[in-house]
């Protein structure tokens, strides 16, 4: 007997981060398309998530891209504003909505705040930095931009596994500091690989006429690894975690002085 | 600032001593500050009642070698700069402290 098929049409898919998966809802299906292209790597099977946001495509047109990023806590909600999204999520609900333009990276703006926001009470953080495993251990390359992150992923050989160029996902576990892939990448636009290891080392880059490594204890440490850790929220309490988090993972962590020619023989001294 | 202030530290600020420094971050904006041995110890002992001077006293001129008017006018210089940055408290009067923070985040 002749009849009527319906399909399904998907209008949700889950991004995994850092063992965080978060259900992305938009009834666009052509951005729906390019969110699943985007972060391919990422994508849950399951279809459980610990957070669901609803995503609400602006007209064309009506995005200012030079208001700066503002982040507050107001009424029992993080609230995220830029020129080009504005987004509110309840983390006691678990739920969030975000108003954006269709430009995938603004989605991706506001995930890296959500999950700077998240992190900070289990005790990890993004920080500016390329990361890559090698031999089971990752080591993460941090500085400010132009400081060589990116070049870093470059040279890297090829049994490095390479987490992110841009961005490194900090993770506190039970038996120490883990970095973990991101699908956030800079220049190199390369989605990491969707990995996670124990972090051996903090390098933190600079650039010289040859490669060396030198230890960096203490204050000096903390100092360098804050100025590139992202704080995105203006918040007493938010600050404290990640200074408390930064504190707790130099105790932990060897941060290094890496300064490097770029030359893929840096790479000989990361083992 | 007057002659006999009170110093508190604000309750917007995350510190932590390493070594023989201290590390304050402004809740605020978080600039980082780092602050001196004599400057630590000044830190940890402003409790917001026993005035500077009794502070600078018993606790700086008893460990370095630095005569009372020469340390408290440095005293007070460090903490108008760090109340200037929003870290400290200053008042003529002794302070009540409330180091309530705003409402918890879940």
């Amino acid at each position: 007997m002749p009849g009527v098929t319906t399909s399904a049409q998907t209008s949700s898919m889950v991004v995994e981060i850092g063992g965080l998966p978060i259900r992305l809802h938009c009834e666009d299906s052509a951005f729906l398309q390019l969110l699943t292209a985007r972060y391919a790597g990422y994508a849950c099977n399951s279809n459980e998530a610990c957070f669901d946001f609803d995503i609400e495509l602006a007209p064309p047109g009506t995005a200012s891209t030079d208001a700066d990023l503002n982040v507050r806590w107001h009424a029992g909600s993080w609230l995220m504003e830029r020129g080009d999204f504005r987004a509110a999520f309840s983390a006691t609900a678990a739920r969030g909505r975000i108003q954006q333009t269709s430009n995938p990276y603004s989605l991706d703006s506001v995930l890296r705040i959500v999950h700077t926001l998240l992190l900070a009470k289990k005790g990890g953080f993004l920080v500016h930095a390329s990361s890559a495993i090698r031999n089971g251990r990752a080591f993460l390359f941090s500085g400010i931009s132009g400081a060589g992150k990116t070049t870093m992923a470059r040279l890297a050989p090829p049994d490095a596994a390479l987490l992110t160029d841009e961005i490194s996902y900090v993770i506190r576990q039970d038996d120490g500091y883990h970095a973990v892939g991101t699908p956030f990448f800079g220049e190199l636009a390369r989605v990491g690989e969707n990995l996670r290891a124990p972090i051996e080392c903090v390098y933190l880059l600079a650039k010289g006429p040859e490669n060396k490594i030198e230890p960096i204890a203490g204050a000096d440490a903390v100092r360098g690894l804050l100025g590139n850790i992202l704080f995105f929220a203006r918040d007493p309490e938010f600050v404290k975690l990640v200074f408390d988090a930064a504190i707790d993972f130099v105790a932990r962590v060897p941060v290094r002085r890496l300064t490097f020619a770029p030359d893929a023989r840096v790479w000989e001294l990361i083992v | 600032m007057s002659d006999k202030p009170y110093v508190a530290r604000s309750a917007a600020i995350a510190a932590r001593v390493l070594g023989d420094e201290t590390m304050v971050m402004s809740a605020g904006d978080s600039t980082l500050f780092t602050l001196d041995p004599v400057a630590t110890l000044i830190w940890e002992s402003v409790d917001g009642l026993t005035p500077l001077e009794d502070i600078v006293q018993t606790k700086v001129c008893a460990q370095y070698d630095v005569s009372l008017e020469e340390a408290l006018n440095d005293a007070k210089l460090l903490v108008e700069q760090l109340a200037g940055h929003g870290l400290l408290l200053l008042s003529d009067q002794p302070i009540a402290q409330s180091a309530k923070l705003e409402e918890a985040k879940p």
